[in-house]
């Protein structure tokens, strides 16, 4: 999939040829490559030579008839022989199973990863391949068998650790928090913990209180571990790969409801870079920042924004801790709007610190304050209706946006 | 989240013998060992009748049994002692090293030069020689936070363990841990843990390092883990939740209790339904043993089938050490509720004395070699505290450090450098 945009100039007659642009290092990572990322993508019309025209566009486009997608269709790819096409699930197997090929110390742990092939699948046929003790089925025990993954990290092993569902992984809180976190440090640095903590989380279809929950905003306190979502087949293999190849302890926050996506995937190894973000559709008018599913929400809402002759420009922030700073910075002061849109509930999510980060960075660039749009407040209820009324829908999305581009 | 399980019906109830109240017995008949990968139990759920099994009684003994009778054994048949001079004298020192350290502690915690929660081991010193010692370099050890005696029983150096405390750069964990963290990735001492119960899945975890490593990796690997904690730690969650999984998986691990009876406040006859701890083991299908934790060569004895056991991929073991501490439960505890009466009888107990008397009448070791001993010991551990007290402070650099192993995970900053590339970073000034 290519990364590099058409020039700029297409950008201010038709929006069809922007591609979802992401950062990809096909390089293995290393941390001598510091300075591989000031390379990482070329975004159109992404600095101020370039903003006229695009005003100047903007003009245009009124007149100009119904665009039914906010990305661009793919065009007719040259290159369309490479690659294949997969779910999200299969692209997440197909990352772990790759580096489990690579790196025989990487093993998984986890309640039915083995013989029943993981809960959404993404273990499937790997205890056939590698064997019961690698890909282990755990009692139901989280805080013990993440404590148990940690001790193996600590001596030399390299575990991935799954939650069946993220929700239970707050059963492993001492773990996750006391040794996960802080034992590197406590141990001043002579052990590092390089595991992985994955599973899906998130609102699904009606699967009550317990098991739609967002650990996210919970473990962002944690000193020492790193937070990233995946919200493409894409980015979830290049994050899982990314996540295990590092030495850090990470935890992969995966969607229920995405397992199913679909998308064509480079052929060749590559990883997505854990501490950026990812543009998603370069925009003027106004930054949207968000995360996993809710990125699914912007871009319905960013149609009927783009029909609305908006111009959004949407970031997939992909790292929840850090924050990619950089990329976030540079879209606010091209926009001077931000508006943030995630399933974390409004107290202490992800988009209360966002907002304290971007207020406390950039707030000499903002022409208004930052909007967050958060799921409420509320254990998430059963009942379709209502379960619909406390995520973020993209009609809301749309409101806000107009909002804010008063 | 699981589904219910229907259980099957067990026919019968088997209840241990309790006259035989030392002596091991698995009413559930076990399926010879396989050398098959299939990692589970290995137990079927059918109970014998009862007849076969007042046979099987009678021949049917775990590997392990209370030492009481292998020492009256061995002592009884051949009249060979229990250890050599050199093994008795190593001991010797070993208990000897922690009792002046721990006193040395004490004495420098009053004065100002460490601060915080120090818990002390005086009087268990027995458990920590006990076990310890037997182990090899690259065996691991997991312990509470009254770890400074494990952690110089395994290797650490006084030096090292004394400047920790003081919280000096030169101390093993750079000043980081303090007294609750002792680590040493040399000498596989994997802490230190502040919360009770939060090492033990850490110990589970490094021996299925060690099994994995024979089993996947080939590799050869005899490794063995030890996880010490205490008798609060046996009503918590995750001590019983290990048990299982080291069962299960036939993990390379020995859990020791260090049941010194109080945890804290906490009496604990007054905390636990069934004070005796050593019979938590046969209920999650491993040996568990009640050993005389004041007396070294007792633990000695049942450490070397324990961790034989567990070296010849036999699987865990439960070992339940009588002890106890004849200091408070920290140096900020005032120590009124325990009576005076049980102080005094432990006392008359010490682990260092009863070995001396060993060893003095069994002609192993002269009065002259213990006290040089002795000596030697307390110079040791003078010259740790000068060291520690020379070594200099961590620096504002070491702020940010080792908060990850790969500095990356700061994230990039608003210039669209990382910001471990801030030179601010390493003065630990950088904004994060």
């Amino acid at each position: 999939m290519s990364s590099i945009i058409h020039g700029a100039g297409a950008a201010t007659t038709t929006l069809s040829t922007f591609n979802s642009i992401d950062s990809k290092i096909l390089v293995a990572p290393s941390r001598t490559n510091l300075s591989v990322r000031s390379q990482r993508y070329i975004v159109a019309g992404s600095d101020a030579s370039k903003k006229k025209n695009f005003v100047s566009g903007l003009r245009v486009r009124h007149s100009q008839k119904l665009i039914p997608n906010a990305v661009a269709t793919k065009e007719a790819d040259t290159s369309a022989s490479t690659g294949h096409e997969l779910l999200l699930f299969e692209a997440l197997q197909e990352g772990l199973e790759e580096e489990m090929d690579r790196d025989p110390h990487v093993c998984v742990m986890g309640e039915d990863v083995g013989h029943y092939g993981g809960s959404y699948k993404v273990t499937k046929g790997l205890a056939d391949k590698f064997g019961d003790l690698r890909v282990l089925d755990t009692p139901i025990c989280e805080n013990a068998f993440t404590g148990m993954g940690i001790g193996a990290a600590m001596t030399g092993l390299r575990p991935v650790i799954e939650g069946m569902n993220m929700g239970f992984l707050l059963l492993a809180f001492n773990q996750i928090s006391n040794n996960c976190g802080m034992l590197h440090y406590t141990s001043g640095g002579q052990f590092t913990i390089p595991v992985v903590i994955r599973g899906p989380g998130g609102v699904g279809r009606q699967l009550g209180a317990e098991h739609s929950q967002r650990l996210e905003s919970y473990f962002q306190s944690i000193p020492g571990i790193q937070m990233v979502a995946c919200s493409t087949p894409y980015n979830a293999k290049g994050l899982m790969k990314a996540a295990i190849r590092s030495e850090n302890p990470v935890i992969l926050f995966e969607h229920v409801l995405l397992y199913n996506l679909k998308e064509k995937i480079p052929d060749e190894d590559y990883i997505c870079n854990l501490e950026e973000a990812e543009m998603v559709r370069p925009g003027e008018h106004i930054t949207i920042l968000t995360y996993s599913r809710m990125r699914y929400h912007v871009m319905q809402a960013a149609k009927t924004l783009v029909n609305k002759g908006y111009d959004p420009e949407v970031i997939d922030i992909r790292s929840l801790k850090p924050f990619d700073l950089h990329t976030i910075g540079n879209s606010v002061k091209k926009t001077h709007r931000v508006l943030i849109v995630e399933e974390c509930m409004r107290t202490g999510g992800i988009g209360a610190s966002l907002t304290a980060a971007i207020n406390e960075n950039f707030h000499d660039y903002l022409d208004s304050p930052v909007m967050c749009l958060s799921s409420q407040d509320v254990p998430t209820p059963y009942a379709g209706t209502l379960e619909e009324w406390t995520v973020v829908q993209p009609a809301q999305i749309v409101t806000a946006v107009e909002q804010l581009c008063q | 989240m699981a589904t219910a399980f229907a259980p099957t019906k067990l026919t019968a109830t088997v209840p241990l013998h309790g006259s035989q109240e030392n002596r091991l017995l698995l009413p559930i008949r076990l399926a010879p060992l396989s050398s098959s990968s299939f990692l589970g139990s290995t137990r079927s759920l059918t109970v014998n009748s009862p007849r076969r099994l007042n046979h099987s009684n009678a021949t049917r003994r775990s590997p392990v049994v209370a030492v009481q009778e292998v020492v009256k054994e061995k002592q009884s048949t051949n009249n060979s002692l229990l250890i050599t001079k050199e093994e008795g004298l190593e001991l010797y020192e070993d208990m000897i090293l922690g009792r002046s350290f721990e006193d040395m502690c004490a004495q420098m915690y009053y004065r100002g030069k460490m601060f915080g929660f120090v818990h002390l081991y005086n009087g268990q010193e027995a458990v920590s020689t006990g076990f310890i010692k037997l182990l090899t370099k690259s065996d691991s050890v997991v312990s509470t936070y009254r770890d400074h005696v494990h952690a110089l029983s395994k290797g650490v150096s006084a030096r090292a363990v004394m400047s920790e405390l003081f919280g000096k750069v030169t101390g093993c964990c750079r000043g980081q841990g303090g007294s609750m963290h002792m680590f040493s990735k040399e000498h596989n001492m994997l802490g230190g843990f502040a919360f009770i119960g939060e090492g033990i899945p850490v110990a589970t975890g490094a021996a299925f390092s060690s099994k994995y490593r024979r089993e996947v990796l080939k590799q050869d690997c005899e490794d063995v883990t030890v996880a010490f904690f205490g008798d609060g730690t046996c009503n918590n969650g995750q001590f019983y939740e290990c048990l299982n999984m080291a069962a299960l998986y036939k993990l390379p691990i020995i859990f020791v209790v260090e049941n010194n009876l109080w945890a804290i406040g906490m009496s604990h006859l007054r905390a636990t339904s069934d004070p005796e701890i050593w019979k938590k083991g046969p209920a999650f299908g491993m040996p568990g043993v009640h050993v005389d934790g004041m007396d070294v060569l007792k633990v000695r004895e049942v450490a070397k089938e324990a961790v034989t056991r567990a070296r010849r991929g036999e699987g865990p073991t439960l070992v339940e050490c009588e002890t106890y501490r004849f200091r408070g439960h920290s140096l900020a505890d005032p120590d009124e509720l325990r009576d005076a009466a049980e102080k005094a009888k432990y006392a008359a107990r010490d682990p260092i004395v009863a070995l001396k008397k060993y060893l003095i009448e069994n002609k192993l070791a002269k009065e002259a070699e213990l006290k040089s001993i002795e000596k030697k010991i307390d110079e040791l551990v003078e010259e740790a505290v000068e060291f520690a007290d020379a070594s200099p402070q961590p620096g504002r650099s070491q702020l940010l450090e080792n908060v990850f192993a790969d500095p990356k995970g700061f994230g990039i900053g608003p210039d669209g450098r990382y910001r471990c590339e801030d030179p601010k970073f390493t003065e630990g000034t950088a904004q994060v």
